[in-house]
């Protein structure tokens, strides 16, 4: 979808530069957000189904067990500040080689199923880890979700990030964001995102042209695992507790919502869904506490009359005005 | 750890086996018919359970209550069938997903609205309690009446599918509905019959389940992903498989809880991912257009 021929005009031109344009826009969610906080959740959430898109949107692959690669990297992120006693940016390393260590054992198990079969068992695989990280309760914490994480400040040598203070904070994960949307951008216009678009259309006739569409899939289910990784740990940084639940699959589910709220397979709809739902959740929880009725109700009318997602409808009916 | 108490131990899964086969063969029957995977199966699970609280509280029987709940929740079932999966056929396995999984939601929340968020405490049924001999030891008899009633109806299932013309139809529209349609039979009627059965059997499992364990809001959850476990073992679409995979996952949660309840829920994952790597349409799964 977000694939243009190199023809002229407006839209082209800012869908070249759609990763410096979708910082920018980013950057300005702390201005229209009501707090910082919210603002730096909206991106973290936002990068967890820009993992989960790529998968989903681009690859046709619908997994239910991607909370698993969020755990992992919330875990791991978390536990080598508060066991290890790591810093910071080595910490957020270390989360983001679990969650790609976890995808690629993972991977290696749901690639060969399909359709509905790989959603099965990427779910329940997911709930497997979430299982393992409850009972290893003496590591994690197990229910109570694994405390105490000391992220205060990051030191870059010339310049020393204040962690505490909400709007560095901000800045910090975007640059994480920045990073992980221009890889992202990369991939999708190399062979092997064209690959990945293939894949959706069509399985059966990208292997008959030659292409080893399984370890295609498994490649783009580690790097998928890797950018819900890396949201983790800036996750477990952000909050500095990671809760327990945050692995389940109501988790996976959420992010494969806020996906298709922002349009399956855009570039930039995962971050208009993540912003959506939790501007919406934070406004609408004020009213009530039945926050989940709402939820539900806009997932239901977003399958019956916006399938394309809020992003998705506004880039079809700008791309057939330009 | 003596072979009575192993034996106990098979029976009590059996029981909870039970209600897992009655969940999974509407899921399976739908899947299997509608390509629907049904994330509010869970939810009709739950909403069976309220049903039969307030044909309980109406008509003071607990048999009333069992025949009751599935006819309401079945109803219920044909009535989202009708107005919102509809719509959805032909649109891949997507959508469907991100729908049942928001009415799940709905219907989570408006049964919290209506009945409150503490839930409510489910006697069982006097003319069932107390416990029977089995040989080796006693046994409660509410789940000896559960095994029961789950038998009974799977067999009343498995001879509508295999003797009736109805069955018939229903085998040969998983089988490939395009042809069924171009026989002249109005295949969008028995979809929504079969959405109906299978929600009307997840409230009986609902139903069933809640002297075991109450009722409340949130019952759904952990079934829907047993569920889904028994039946992707057992393979999407076959009812065999999904009442052997029930009982199997039941017995085995239920063993390795008495080694080590810790790891009953991961056991249950480790059957799955295990069966899928040795077959990975599950154990009575057929290759078709089911994935």
């Amino acid at each position: 979808m977000d694939r243009q021929s190199p023809a002229s005009g407006w839209f082209e031109t800012l869908a070249r530069h759609r990763v410096a344009l979708a910082v920018l826009a980013l950057a300005a969610i702390i201005v229209i957000a009501p707090y910082e906080a919210l603002a730096t959740n909206i991106l973290i959430y936002g990068l967890f189904a820009l993992g989960c898109n790529l998968l989903l949107g681009y690859t046709g692959l619908l997994s239910f067990g991607q909370a698993a690669f969020f755990g992992l990297g919330a875990y791991g992120c978390g536990l080598s500040i508060v066991h290890g006693g790591l810093s910071v940016l080595p910490a957020i390393a270390i989360g983001v080689l679990s969650a790609i260590g976890g995808a690629i054992l993972i991977g290696a198990m749901v690639i060969r199923s399909r359709g509905i079969y790989f959603s099965m068992v990427t779910l329940a695989l997911g709930q497997c880890v979430s299982a393992l990280l409850y009972e290893a309760d003496g590591w994690t914490g197990g229910e109570n979700g694994l405390r105490g994480i000391n992220a205060a400040h990051v030191n870059l040598g010339f310049f020393n990030v204040n962690l505490l203070n909400p709007t560095q904070k901000f800045f910090f994960v975007l640059f994480f964001v920045a990073l992980a949307l221009a890889i992202v951008a990369r991939l999708l216009s190399s062979p092997f995102g064209v690959t990945l678009e293939a894949i959706r259309e069509n399985e059966k006739r990208v292997v008959a042209c030659g292409y080893d569409a399984q370890a295609t899939k498994w490649v783009v289910f580690a790097i998928s695992g890797a950018l819900c990784g890396l949201a983790g740990s800036l996750y477990a940084v952000h909050l500095s507790i990671v809760p327990i639940d945050i692995v389940n699959y109501h988790s996976s589910g959420l992010v494969v919502m806020m996906s298709l709220l922002g349009g399956m397979g855009t570039f930039f709809g995962p971050f208009i869904g993540a912003a959506i739902m939790l501007l919406l959740e934070d406004v609408v929880s004020h009213f009530t506490s039945h926050w989940q009725l709402i939820v539900g109700l806009l997932f239901i009318a977003l399958v019956l009359f916006f399938p394309r997602g809020v992003w998705g409808t506004l880039l079809s009916y700008v791309r057939s005005r330009a | 750890m003596t072979l009575d108490l192993f034996l106990l131990q098979t029976f009590t899964g059996l029981a909870l086996g039970s209600i897992l086969v009655l969940m999974a063969i509407g899921m399976s029957l739908i899947f299997g018919m509608l390509t629907v995977p049904n994330f509010a199966h869970g939810a009709f699970y739950m909403v069976g359970a309220f049903a039969g609280v307030v044909a309980l509280r109406l008509t003071d029987s607990f048999i009333a209550a069992i025949i009751a709940a599935p006819l309401a929740v079945g109803a219920l079932g044909m009535l989202v069938e009708r107005t919102l999966v509809r719509p959805l056929y032909g649109r891949g396995v997507d959508y469907p997903i991100v729908l049942t999984f928001g009415l799940s939601y709905v219907m989570v929340e408006v049964i919290r609205i209506l009945f409150g968020k503490e839930g409510i405490p489910f006697e069982t049924p006097e003319f069932l309690q107390g416990a029977v001999s089995l040989g080796f030891g006693y046994f409660p008899l509410y789940r000896v009446f559960l095994i029961g009633v789950c038998v009974v109806v799977v067999g009343a299932l498995y001879l509508c599918l295999e003797r009736t013309k109805f069955g018939l139809v229903v085998r040969a529209g998983a089988a490939d509905p395009e042809i069924v349609r171009v026989l002249g039979v109005d295949i969008r009627k028995v979809w929504m019959l079969i959405f109906g059965l299978g929600a009307g059997l997840a409230a009986l499992a609902g139903l069933l389940a809640a002297p075991m364990r109450g009722v409340t809001a949130e019952m759904g959850i952990p079934v829907l992903v047993e569920a889904f476990v028994v039946t992707v073992v057992g393979g999407m679409g076959s009812l065999v498989g999904a009442s052997v995979a029930g009982l199997l996952v039941g017995v085995v949660m239920s063993l390795t809880s008495l080694f080590s309840p810790k790891f009953a829920e991961l056991s249950m994952f480790a059957l799955m991912a295990l069966t899928l790597i040795v077959r990975p349409r599950g154990l009575f799964g057929r290759p078709g257009h089911l994935g």
